[in-house]
C-alpha cells in the first residue's frame, strides 16, 4: 500500500557527511527539506579512520565552512586532538588535521539537525525515485510513503548494493554491518544510469586496555589551540595522543604465507579499490623491499576504548588479522573489537553530472559522495554542499552555483570528476590543483565568503567581520609599501640577527618582507603599527607580501583559463553539424556535454584542433544557430 | 578580442632576397619596439600607424645587432587581423630569417599555429561567414600534418632525451608531492632544498644542452656552419666566391678589408654548407677590425667545419702557427692557396702542423683545386667524420621556443631555491617545466603524476 506522506522542497536521500551539508545547505537556504536515512543512528558517521583534514582535505573543510557548511563547526566542538600540518613548508600546503571523538561528532551533527527550521529528519530507506517526464518529483520508500518534492539529493555512500568480504566470508551488507540500499541500485539502473563497482576497506580495531603504549611512541596534538571554522571561538584544550607503531619482517611474512587467503588475490574482490588508500596485504606484495610499514593508534572517542589501527586495512580472515597483529609492537597482547574488512558497493560513473551535480539524465535530481566515486569525508561534504545548495536553489527558481577550479579544492573535484571521471574511489591530492598557491587553507575565506552569504549561507555579522578582516589586510599591505626603512643601527641589528645582509639604502617595509629570513612579526617591530591587528590578518599579509611574485604567476594562468571559462557552450549543441570535429572529440563532447570551452579542453581526446573549431563556432554565434535548428 | 601575440615567418622557406616575419597581436608593437633600434633613437610605440622604419634588430640579452631590417606598423583594426601587425622586412635565407623568428619568440612573442592568422582574421570579423569552412579545413588539415610530423619525432632522439627529462622532473614532482600529501610517513625521505637545487640544476644543463644542439643540429636544415680563417690576404675571400660562384664579399689585396662577417649559404655536391667568411685572425690595434677578429674568434669555436687557409707564396708566420693552434681538436681542411705564384712555403711544416687533416692546393685565381676543394668537404661529410648525424636533434621553431621558456622557469627554480623560497612553491616552477617539455613530445596529462605517485611510494591508511 502506497500513500501520500508529505511535500518538500527538497528531499536528501542519505545522511552520512554529503547528506548532512546538502541537507543542512538547503534547508538555511530557505527550501524546506527532508532527510531519509536508513538508519538514524548513523547520522554523520565515520565508518573508517577517526579524522577530518589533512592536506587537501583540510582545505575543503575551511572551504566548505567559508560557504556555510557545517562540517568545520562540528568538528571544533568534537575533537580529541588537532595538528597543523607541513608547517615546515609553504603556506600553499598548511593543512590543518583534527582526530574526531566519532561519537560526539556524530551527536553533534544530529543535535543540529535536529534543530534547524525547515528540516524534517526521517529513518526509512527510499526504494524508487517518482520520475516523470524525465524530471524527478519524489521519492517512495518501503514502506509505501510517497513523499514529493521540486529537487532530491541521492547521498548513499557505500550503501548502494554494498557488500562486505572478511577473509572467506561475503554478504549483503552496509558498512558497519548496516542494512544495504539495493532496491534504489537496481532502480538506477532501470532508469539508465551507468554504475561501477568500487572497494574500499577498513583496518581493525582494538581494545586500548590491551595496548602496551610503552613500546610505542606518542603522537600528540599542537599546543596552540586552532579551529577549521571561521566562526569557531572556543577551543577545547583537553586533548588525546595518538600513537605510534610499525610492522616487521614477522608481519610480512605472515600476510605472505596467507595471501591465498586474502580476498583480494582469490579474485573474490571484483571492485577497483583505491591506490592512495591500500591494504597493508597489497603494501607488501607491491613494495616487498620495505623492512616496515607505520602503524597509527587513533582513540575513536574520549568515552570508548575502542582504537582504530591506522595502516592496517585488511580483507584477510578474522584470525590471520588477529596473529598479524600479535607481530606489531604493542599489540602483542592486544584484543579485536572489530575485524577489519572491505566493502564492495556501486557508484554511478560521475561523468553522467552536469557541474552542478544535478544528473543528465534525470532533470532536478542531484548526487553527491561516494556514489560519485569519491572517497573520503571531506570529499563528500563538499559534493553534498554544492548539490544541497543546487538542489536547494533550483527549487526556489534561483541561478545555481558552479565553482571554477581556480576558485577552492571543491570546484577541481567537482571538474575532475564530472569532466574526466574516475577509475578508482577519487580522493582530492594537492597536486590536482594547478592553483594551489591560490587555494591556501588560510585565505578559504576570503575566496568563498562573499560567495557564501551570496547564497544566503553566512550570517550578516560574520560577513561584516569578513569585510573589516579584508579591508585590515589592504590597509595594511598598502602601509608597508608606504613606508621606508632608513639602514639605522636597530633595522641592521635585527637584519644581522636573522643571519640576512645589512642594508645598503633605505628599503620598503614590503620589500623587507620579502627577504626569507624576515616575518611579519620582525616588520612589525621595525615599523609599527598603531591599530592592533588580528594574528590571521598579520598572517595574510605576510604570505600575500612575501609570495607576491608567484602569486601573480599563478593569477595570470587563472586568467587564461577564464577567458576559456568565459567561452560558454549551449547546452543543446550538436556537435554532429560541426564539420572538422575529429570522430572521437565529437563522441566525448556529446557524452560530457561541457558547458564552456576551458571544461571542453580538458576532456581526454579532444585535442587543440578541435577546440580552435568549436571556438570559431562559438565566437561566430554559429552555435546559437545550430542549436535552433 | 583578447589574444596572446603570435609571428611566423610569412615568405616561403628558401632563398629571397627578402624575407617577412610578421607579428599579430596586442603586444606585437611593445615587442618588435624591444628589439628595434633605430639611427635616430626613434620609438615603434610613438610612431603613426601604417609607417615604415629603417634600422637594426637588437637581441636586448646581450646588445648585439642580430639584423638590418626595415619594420612595417600597421595598428588594429585596419590590419589583416584586425589586431596590431608588425611585419620585419629581413635579407632573405633561412639563416637571417629564423634568427629573426627566435628573438622575437625570446621577446615574448608565441610562434603562430598553422593558420592561426586566417583564424584570426576570421575571428575578428575580418574574414566573412562564407569563408569559415575553408579555414576550420585548413586548421584541421594543417594540424593533423603537424601532429604526422610531431608523431614522426616521437620515434627520435629528440623525445627519447625529452621523456628522460620529464621522467627526472616526474620523480621529483612525485617525490615533493608525496611529502605534502603524507607528511607523517616517514619511509619516504624530506625532499631538501639541497637536493631540488641538484636535481634542478641537472634539468638545467640538460636544457641548455638540447638548446646548444639546436644550434649544431640544425645542420641539414640550416647547413653546415662552416669558417673560413687565415691570415689576412691569403684568399680567403677568394675562396668563399669560388664557393658561392658570385661576387658577394670584397675582395682586394688590402689585408684587413673583409672586416664583418659575412654569411653565404650554398650547397656543395649536396652537403649544405653555412659559409662564414671572417676577417683576419691577427692581433690588431685597429678597433674597427678588433670587432671583426673577435667575432671570427667566437664563430670560430662554433663552427662545424673549419678552412684553413695559407699562402703558398709567402712563408709560414707565427700568425699561421697560432691559428692552427687556435683551431686544434676541430674538423679542418688545410688549403694552400696561390699555387700560381712562386713557393716560398714551408710545406713539411704544414704537414706537421696539419696532424693528419686534408690538405689542398689551389690557385683560386685560375680556379684551379676548388673541384679538389669540393670533394674533400662531401667526403668529409658523407664519410662521416664530422659530426653532423643528429638530425633529430631540436631543429624545430616550436621546440625552440619551449625549450628557452622551460630554461627560463629552471632558473627562475634555481633562484628561488637559493632565496630559501619553500620547495613546495619553487616546484610550481618544476611542473610547469615538465608540462612544457610535454608539449614539445605531445604529453601533458596530469594524471602521469598522481600514478608515479602511487608506484613510487607506498602509502595509506
Amino acid at each position: 500500500m502506497q500513500y501520500e506522506a508529505g511535500n518538500f522542497d527538497v528531499i536528501v536521500i542519505g545522511a552520512g557527511h554529503a547528506g548532512c551539508e546538502a541537507g543542512l545547505a538547503a534547508a538555511r537556504l530557505g527550501a524546506k527539506t527532508l532527510m531519509i536515512t536508513i538508519n538514524l543512528d548513523m547520522v554523520a558517521f565515520m565508518p573508517c579512520n577517526p579524522s577530518v583534514g589533512g592536506p587537501a582535505k583540510g582545505i575543503v573543510v575551511r572551504e566548505i565552512d567559508a560557504l556555510g557548511g557545517e562540517m568545520g563547526k562540528n568538528i571544533d566542538k568534537t575533537h580529541i586532538q588537532m595538528r597543523m600540518l607541513n608547517t615546515g613548508k609553504g603556506p600553499a600546503v598548511r593543512a590543518l588535521r583534527a582526530q574526531a571523538d566519532k561519537f560526539s561528532y556524530q551527536h553533534e551533527m544530529k543535535k543540529t539537525i535536529e534543530n534547524e527550521p525547515n528540516m524534517t529528519l526521517l529513518q526509512g530507506m527510499v526504494d524508487r525515485l517518482l520520475i516523470e517526464d524525465e524530471a524527478v518529483q519524489g521519492v517512495i520508500t518501503m514502506t509505501g510513503a510517497i513523499y514529493r518534492s521540486k529537487t532530491v539529493v541521492i547521498t548513499t555512500g557505500t550503501f548502494l548494493r554494498g557488500e562486505i568480504i572478511l577473509g572467506e566470508l561475503k554478504y549483503s551488507s552496509g558498512p558497519n554491518n548496516q542494512q544495504p540500499s539495493i532496491k534504489l541500485s537496481e532502480h538506477l539502473q532501470e532508469l539508465g544510469f551507468d554504475l561501477v563497482r568500487f572497494k574500499t576497506g577498513t583496518p581493525p580495531r582494538v581494545n586500548s586496555h590491551t595496548i602496551d603504549y610503552s613500546k610505542t611512541e606518542i603522537q600528540p596534538g599542537d599546543e596552540i589551540p586552532q579551529a577549521f571554522s571561521y566562526e569557531t571561538t572556543k577551543y577545547i584544550t583537553d586533548q588525546l595522543p595518538c600513537w605510534l607503531t610499525y610492522t616487521n619482517e614477522r608481519t610480512h611474512l605472515l600476510i605472505d604465507e596467507n595471501l591465498h587467503r586474502s580476498p583480494m588475490y582469490s579474485g573474490m574482490i571484483k571492485g577497483t579499490g583505491p591506490r592512495y588508500c591500500p591494504s597493508i596485504e597489497d603494501k607488501v606484495v607491491r613494495f616487498n623491499d620495505k623492512p616496515r610499514h607505520q602503524i597509527f593508534l587513533e582513540p575513536e572517542g574520549r568515552n570508548t576504548q575502542e582504537v582504530y589501527v591506522q595502516g592496517l586495512s585488511t580483507s584477510l580472515p578474522e584470525d590471520v588479522q588477529q596473529q598479524i597483529m600479535k607481530t606489531i609492537p604493542g599489540l602483542e597482547n592486544v584484543q579485536m573489537m572489530r575485524a577489519g574488512y572491505a566493502i564492495e558497493y556501486d557508484a554511478i560513473v560521475p561523468t553522467q553530472l552536469w557541474p552542478t551535480l544535478e544528473t543528465k539524465k534525470i532533470k532536478n535530481l542531484y548526487t553527491a559522495g561516494q556514489i560519485n566515486g569519491t572517497s573520503g569525508y571531506e570529499e563528500a561534504a563538499g559534493q553534498g554542499l554544492m548539490a544541497g545548495i543546487n538542489a536547494g536553489r533550483k527549487a526556489l527558481n534561483r541561478e545555481e552555483l558552479i565553482l571554477s577550479r581556480s576558485d577552492a579544492y571543491i570546484g577541481v573535484l567537482i571538474d575532475d570528476l564530472i569532466t574526466k571521471g574516475t577509475n578508482e574511489p577519487y580522493r582530492l591530492l594537492t597536486s590536482r590543483a594547478e592553483y594551489r598557491l591560490l587555494l591556501r587553507h588560510d585565505n578559504a575565506d576570503l575566496r568563498l565568503t562573499e560567495i557564501g552569504h551570496e547564497m544566503g549561507l553566512i550570517s550578516e555579522e560574520r560577513y561584516e567581520r569578513f569585510l573589516k578582516k579584508k579591508e585590515q589586510i589592504e590597509a595594511e599591505k598598502l602601509r608597508l609599501k608606504s613606508i621606508i626603512l632608513k639602514p639605522t643601527e636597530q633595522v641592521q641589528e635585527l637584519i644581522q640577527s636573522m643571519g640576512g645582509s645589512e642594508l645598503k639604502d633605505g628599503i620598503r617595509a614590503s620589500d623587507l618582507l620579502k627577504r626569507p629570513e624576515m616575518t611579519y612579526g620582525h616588520v612589525e617591530t621595525l615599523a609599527p603599527n598603531e591599530i592592533s591587528l588580528d594574528t590571521d590578518v598579520k598572517e595574510q599579509v605576510e604570505i600575500q607580501v612575501k609570495y607576491e611574485g608567484y602569486i601573480e604567476k599563478s593569477l595570470q594562468q587563472v586568467d587564461r583559463l577564464k577567458k576559456m571559462e568565459n567561452k560558454k557552450i549551449p547546452e543543446n549543441i550538436d556537435y554532429n553539424k560541426i564539420t572538422g570535429l575529429a570522430t572521437e572529440a565529437r563522441q566525448k563532447l556529446t557524452q560530457i556535454k561541457p558547458l564552456t570551452l576551458a571544461q571542453a579542453s580538458r576532456i581526454s581526446g579532444v585535442n587543440p584542433a578541435d577546440i580552435s573549431i568549436l571556438l570559431v563556432y562559438i565566437e561566430q554565434g554559429r552555435v546559437a544557430r545550430i542549436s535552433n535548428q | 578580442m583578447e589574444f596572446d601575440t603570435i609571428v611566423a615567418i610569412s615568405t616561403p622557406m628558401g632563398e629571397g632576397a627578402i624575407a617577412i616575419v610578421r607579428l599579430s597581436g596586442d603586444e606585437a608593437i611593445p615587442i618588435a619596439d624591444s628589439i628595434f633600434k633605430s639611427i635616430g633613437a626613434k620609438r615603434l610605440t610613438d610612431v603613426p600607424s601604417h609607417t615604415i622604419h629603417y634600422g637594426h634588430l637588437v637581441d636586448p640579452a646581450n646588445g648585439q645587432a642580430v639584423e638590418e631590417v626595415m619594420v612595417s606598423l600597421m595598428k588594429g583594426p585596419k590590419t589583416f587581423t584586425k589586431e596590431d601587425v608588425v611585419e620585419i622586412n629581413c635579407h632573405g635565407g633561412i639563416v637571417s630569417v629564423n634568427r629573426v623568428l627566435q628573438l622575437v619568440l625570446k621577446n615574448g612573442a608565441r610562434l603562430a599555429e598553422p593558420g592561426e592568422f586566417t583564424k584570426r582574421a576570421f575571428l575578428n570579423g575580418r574574414i566573412d561567414l562564407s569563408q569559415a569552412e575553408a579555414v576550420m579545413d585548413l586548421i584541421r588539415a594543417k594540424t593533423d600534418r603537424a601532429m604526422n610530423v610531431a608523431l614522426g619525432q616521437m620515434e627520435g632522439r629528440l623525445s627519447k632525451l625529452i621523456r628522460k627529462l620529464r621522467q627526472e622532473i616526474l620523480e621529483t614532482l612525485a617525490h615533493v608531492e608525496v611529502n605534502i600529501d603524507y607528511p607523517e610517513y616517514d619511509d619516504v625521505e624530506e625532499m631538501t632544498h639541497h637536493m631540488l637545487l641538484e636535481k634542478a640544476s641537472l634539468v638545467r644543463s640538460e636544457l641548455k644542452k638540447l638548446l646548444q644542439t639546436s644550434e649544431q643540429g640544425k645542420i641539414l636544415r640550416e647547413g653546415l656552419s662552416t669558417v673560413i680563417v687565415g691570415r689576412p690576404n691569403v684568399g680567403k675571400s677568394s675562396l668563399l666566391n669560388s664557393l658561392v660562384h658570385e661576387n658577394k664579399a670584397i675582395v682586394t689585396d688590402i689585408p684587413g678589408t673583409t672586416r664583418d662577417v659575412i654569411e653565404e649559404y650554398v650547397n656543395v655536391r649536396g652537403v649544405p654548407l653555412r659559409l662564414l667568411d671572417t676577417a683576419g685572425i691577427r692581433e690588431t690595434e685597429d678597433i674597427v677590425e678588433r670587432i671583426g677578429v673577435e667575432k671570427s674568434r667566437q664563430v670560430l669555436k662554433e663552427a662545424d667545419l673549419i678552412l684553413l687557409v695559407l699562402n703558398y707564396a709567402d712563408s709560414l708566420t707565427v700568425e699561421d702557427e697560432n691559428i692552427f693552434k687556435a683551431v686544434s681538436g676541430l674538423d679542418v681542411i688545410v688549403i694552400v692557396n696561390k699555387t700560381d705564384l712562386p713557393g716560398k712555403i714551408d710545406s713539411d711544416r704544414v704537414r706537421e702542423l696539419a696532424k693528419g687533416h686534408k690538405i689542398v692546393t689551389t690557385s683560386l685565381l685560375d680556379d684551379k683545386g676548388v673541384d679538389e676543394l669540393e670533394e674533400a668537404i662531401s667526403s668529409l661529410f658523407f664519410e662521416g667524420s664530422l659530426e653532423s648525424g643528429d638530425m633529430t636533434y631540436v631543429s624545430n621553431s616550436r621546440h625552440i621556443a619551449l625549450l628557452h621558456q622551460a630554461l627560463q622557469l629552471m632558473e627562475d627554480a634555481i633562484q628561488g631555491v637559493e632565496m630559501g623560497t619553500p620547495i613546495d612553491i619553487v616546484q610550481i616552477d618544476l611542473t610547469r617545466t615538465w608540462e612544457l617539455l610535454g608539449e614539445i613530445i605531445g604529453e601533458s596529462i596530469h594524471e602521469s603524476l598522481i600514478d608515479q605517485l602511487f608506484s613510487q611510494f607506498c602509502l595509506g591508511k
